[in-house]
C-alpha cells in the first residue's frame, strides 16, 4: 500500500446494551491513534436511520477506503451495513463488523475494565484487518430460469407448482413409478381428516393444470455438471434412454423412510402388534364398534419413541410421531367412543395446534402413563391370544401395571433415505443423523453450501406435512429470488492461487470436494487454477499448500495476520 | 474481577456454526473472562499453522480451535483436517520452545453456549498452570 488508507470508526453504544459495560468513548480515544483511521465516532444506535445516513455523509465527505462498525453480532447487521458501504460508493468487502455486545459487552457484564480493554483490542484488530482488506467484486452469473425439482412426494409436488407458478421451467423427477410419495399412503390427518390420497390427488391435479411442469417418473439422475445458475442435469428412465437439461436451481426433496421396529421389538411380529402407519390405514367402524383389519377392538395401547431417541439407534426425536398418535387416538375414539386405549409414553411432544388433539384424546378418555427411559414397556403374548403390556407409570408413585390389549401399536419416526448415488451426485452435505444439512435451521434453512442446490421437506429432518410444505415453499422462494433477475451474483470470498508461487503439487486439488481446483499451464508453467464458481470459499485448502500459494479472499494472511497482531499488547 | 490476571486466548471460531455459539453465551449473559479474543473463519479447516504461531507470539498465552464437530456444511472431514492443522502448529511451536499445550480443540455446536464458558474457564485455567512466559527459557 503506497498510500494510507483512511478509515472510519463507529462504535455504538446500543442504547445501553454496550455502553453500561465498556466505556465507548475510552475506545474511541484508542483506536483515534491509529495511522489508516480518519475519525473515530460513538453512536447511540448505529443501525438507526439516522445513523445510517450520516454514515453515508462521511464515507462520501471523507473519501473513506474502509469502515469500522463495532456494534452487535455480524449476524444481525452485517448486511445492513454493507448495504450502507454500497450506497456509499464504498466497497462492502472493505467494511468490518466488530462484536462487541454479544462478544464483549453482554459476557462481561462483571468487568467494566476488561470489556473495555477487549472492545479496545476488538476494534484495533479490526481496523489494522480493514487496512488490508481489498475491493471485492462479486461475480455475475447469468441463470436459467428453470429448476429440478428431486422427488415427487407432498413436498416436491407442491414445490413444483410453486416454482411453475414464478414463471420458472421445472422439471419433476421420482424414481418411483408414482407420484405421492409417503403422504399418498396416509390415513386421516390432522386437522381436518383429510386422507394422504386426497391431498396427493389435488396436488396432481394442480399439477397437470400447469404446462411447464415436465413430469419424470421411474427416472434418476446420472449427471450433473456446470455450476450456480447453470446446471446440466442427466436422467435416465425407465427404459434406459437420458434426457440432459439445463437447469439454475436443484430442489432436493427425497423425503423420509418410516423406522421399521426390529423384530421383537416391543413384540413386533407377534400378531395385533402394528406401527402406526398400518393402524391408521387399517382402522373402521362397524355398527359403531372399532374394528383393525376386520377385527373387533376393545383396547389398545400406543408405545411411544420406538426406535427414537435411543442411545445406540437414532439419538434423534421425529418430532411429527406424538401428534400423529395423539390424532389416531382421537380418530379411534370417535369410530367407537367406548374403545379404551392407553398411550405409554417417554415425553409428549404435541406442539403448537396439536396441543388441540392432545386435549381432545384426554377427553374422550385416552389414558397417559409416563415410562422411564431405562424402564421401557414389555409386550408380550397373553393367554387366549390377547396381547399383554407390562408397564410402570411413573407419576403414579411407580405402580406397575398389566394391561390386556387387542392392537399394540409401535409410535414410530421416521429415518434417513439411503441415496448414496444422489448424495455424491450433488455433493449434498450429510449430518451425523443421515439426514442433509442445511447451512443454517433458521437463518438459511434450505440452502445448502452447494450455491443453488436447496433441501426442503424430510430429507432434512423428520417434520410433519405442514412443516414439510412450508419448507418446499421456502426452497420455492429461494429459487425465485436466484434465479428470476436473470442474473445472479457469486461471493467473491473464495480462494485464489497466486501463480508465481504455485509448484503445482496438486495436494489442493485433492483436498477439494467440491473438484474446483484443476491443473492448468499457464505461461508455460504447471498451476492449480481455483474456478470462483465452485469453491465454496470454505479454505479448506489453504494449509495444504506448501508453497502458501493459495489464498482466501476476504480471509486473506495479510488481513488475519494485522488482526492478530493488534488485538492485545505484547507484555513486556 | 480483574481481567489481567487471566491468560489471554485467541479462539478460532467458525461463522456458521460456532459463532452463534458464543454470541449465545453473550445473549445469556454467561460470563468467561474478558481476555479470550474470538476471530471468525468460515470453517475451522481454514485456519493457518502459522496464525496459531502468530498468536502465540504476539501477546496470547493460548488459542482455542473451535471445531464444527460434525455439523460443518462445508467439510464432512473438517475434524481431521482441523486436527491436522492443530498438530503441524504444535509441531511449529516445539520447535520455537512454546509449550504446545497452549493450543488446543474442541468441537462447538451453535447453542454451545455453555460448553463454550466451561471450556474457557478450564483452558485458562489450564494455562495458568503453565510457566507464565510463553517462550520456555
Amino acid at each position: 500500500m503506497t498510500q494510507k488508507r483512511r478509515i472510519g470508526v463507529f462504535i455504538c453504544h446500543c442504547g445501553g446494551n454496550i455502553s453500561d459495560y465498556v466505556d465507548v468513548a475510552a475506545v474511541r480515544e484508542a483506536v483515534s491513534d491509529m495511522g489508516e483511521v480518519a475519525f473515530a465516532e460513538t453512536s447511540m444506535f448505529a443501525c438507526s436511520d439516522g445513523t445510517q445516513q450520516d454514515m453515508i455523509r462521511r464515507i462520501e465527505e471523507e473519501n473513506l477506503d474502509g469502515l469500522v462498525v463495532a456494534s452487535c453480532s455480524p449476524k444481525l447487521h452485517l448486511t445492513t451495513f454493507r448495504g450502507v458501504s454500497r450506497r456509499a460508493g464504498l466497497n462492502p468487502f472493505q467494511y468490518t463488523q466488530v462484536n462487541i455486545r454479544e462478544q464483549c459487552s453482554w459476557a462481561h457484564t462483571d468487568d467494566r475494565v476488561g470489556a473495555t480493554q477487549k472492545a479496545t483490542g476488538l476494534v484495533r484488530g479490526a481496523v489494522a484487518r480493514t487496512a488490508q482488506s481489498s475491493a471485492l467484486v462479486p461475480l455475475p452469473v447469468e441463470t436459467t430460469p428453470a429448476s429440478l425439482v428431486v422427488g415427487g412426494g407432498v413436498t416436491g409436488l407442491r414445490a413444483a407448482i410453486g416454482l411453475a407458478d414464478l414463471g420458472l421451467d421445472v422439471h419433476l423427477v421420482e424414481r418411483a413409478e408414482q407420484l405421492g410419495g409417503q403422504v399418498a399412503s396416509l390415513g386421516a390427518t390432522f386437522p381436518d381428516q383429510r386422507e394422504g390420497r386426497a391431498m396427493i390427488d389435488e396436488l396432481l391435479s394442480e399439477l397437470d393444470a400447469r404446462a411447464h411442469i415436465a413430469v419424470h417418473t421411474e427416472s434418476t439422475i446420472t449427471a450433473k455438471s456446470g455450476s450456480f445458475g447453470n446446471y446440466d442435469v442427466t436422467l435416465q428412465g425407465p427404459n434406459g434412454q437420458s434426457v440432459t437439461t439445463r437447469v439454475g436451481s436443484i430442489v432436493v426433496a427425497t423425503g423420509a423412510a418410516s423406522y421399521v421396529p426390529e423384530p421383537g421389538e416391543f413384540g413386533f411380529g407377534l400378531a395385533g402388534v402394528v406401527t402406526l402407519e398400518d393402524f391408521t390405514r387399517g382402522i373402521e367402524s362397524h355398527a359403531g364398534r372399532l374394528h383393525f383389519r376386520g377385527q373387533p377392538v376393545r383396547t389398545v395401547v400406543y408405545v411411544y419413541c420406538v426406535g427414537s431417541r435411543q442411545e445406540n439407534g437414532n439419538e434423534y426425536c421425529s418430532k411429527y410421531c406424538c401428534s400423529a398418535a395423539v390424532h389416531a387416538s382421537v380418530e379411534a375414539a370417535d369410530l367407537d367412543p367406548a374403545v379404551r386405549q392407553y398411550h405409554l409414553y417417554r415425553d409428549i411432544r404435541t406442539y403448537g395446534r396439536h396441543e388441540l388433539s392432545y386435549e381432545a384424546s384426554r377427553r374422550r378418555g385416552s389414558v397417559y402413563l409416563k415410562y422411564a427411559d431405562d424402564d421401557p414397556p414389555v409386550v408380550e403374548m397373553g393367554e387366549g391370544g390377547r396381547l399383554r403390556v407390562l408397564t410402570t407409570d411413573r407419576l403414579t408413585e411407580s405402580t406397575p401395571l398389566q394391561i390386556d390389549a387387542d392392537v399394540v401399536v409401535l409410535v414410530t419416526g421416521l429415518v434417513p433415505q439411503q441415496n448414496a448415488e444422489l448424495t455424491s451426485l450433488l455433493h449434498l452435505p450429510l449430518g451425523s443423523d443421515g439426514f442433509y444439512s442445511e447451512i443454517h435451521p433458521k437463518l438459511r434453512p434450505v440452502e445448502t453450501v452447494v450455491d443453488g442446490v436447496l433441501i426442503a421437506g424430510t430429507c432434512q429432518a423428520p417434520k410433519t406435512i405442514s412443516e414439510s410444505v412450508a419448507s418446499g415453499l421456502a426452497a420455492v422462494t429461494q429459487s425465485g429470488a436466484m434465479l428470476m433477475r436473470g442474473v445472479a451474483e457469486l461471493d467473491p470470498q473464495v480462494a485464489v492461487v497466486d501463480h508465481d508461487a504455485c509448484t503445482w503439487c496438486g495436494a489442493c486439488a485433492a483436498v477439494c470436494p467440491y473438484e474446483a481446483i484443476s491443473h492448468q499451464v499457464i505461461s508455460a508453467r504447471d498451476v492449480a487454477v481455483i474456478d470462483p464458481t465452485v469453491c465454496k470459499g470454505c479454505g479448506g485448502c489453504v494449509s495444504y499448500c506448501e508453497a502458501g500459494a493459495i489464498d482466501l479472499l476476504g480471509n486473506t494472511d495479510a488481513q488475519v495476520r494485522a488482526l492478530i497482531e493488534n488485538l492485545v499488547e505484547v507484555r513486556a | 474481577m480483574a481481567s489481567v490476571s487471566h491468560p489471554r486466548i485467541l479462539v478460532f471460531s467458525t461463522t456458521n456454526i460456532s459463532d452463534p455459539g458464543i454470541d449465545l453465551a453473550g445473549s445469556r449473559h454467561l460470563h468467561y473472562p474478558a481476555s479470550v479474543f474470538t476471530l471468525s473463519v468460515p470453517c475451522s479447516s481454514a485456519v493457518r499453522p502459522g496464525w496459531i504461531v502468530d498468536a502465540l507470539e504476539h501477546g496470547f498465552d493460548g488459542v482455542f480451535v473451535a471445531a464444527d464437530g460434525d455439523e460443518c456444511a462445508l467439510l464432512a472431514d473438517c475434524n481431521q483436517r482441523t486436527a491436522r492443522l492443530v498438530s503441524l502448529a504444535q509441531a511449529q511451536l516445539t520447535e520455537l520452545g512454546i509449550a504446545p499445550q497452549r493450543v488446543t480443540m474442541a468441537a462447538l455446536c451453535s447453542v454451545c453456549a455453555e460448553p463454550f464458558v466451561n471450556h474457557m474457564r478450564e483452558f485458562s485455567a489450564k494455562l495458568a498452570a503453565l510457566d507464565p512466559a510463553v517462550h520456555a527459557a
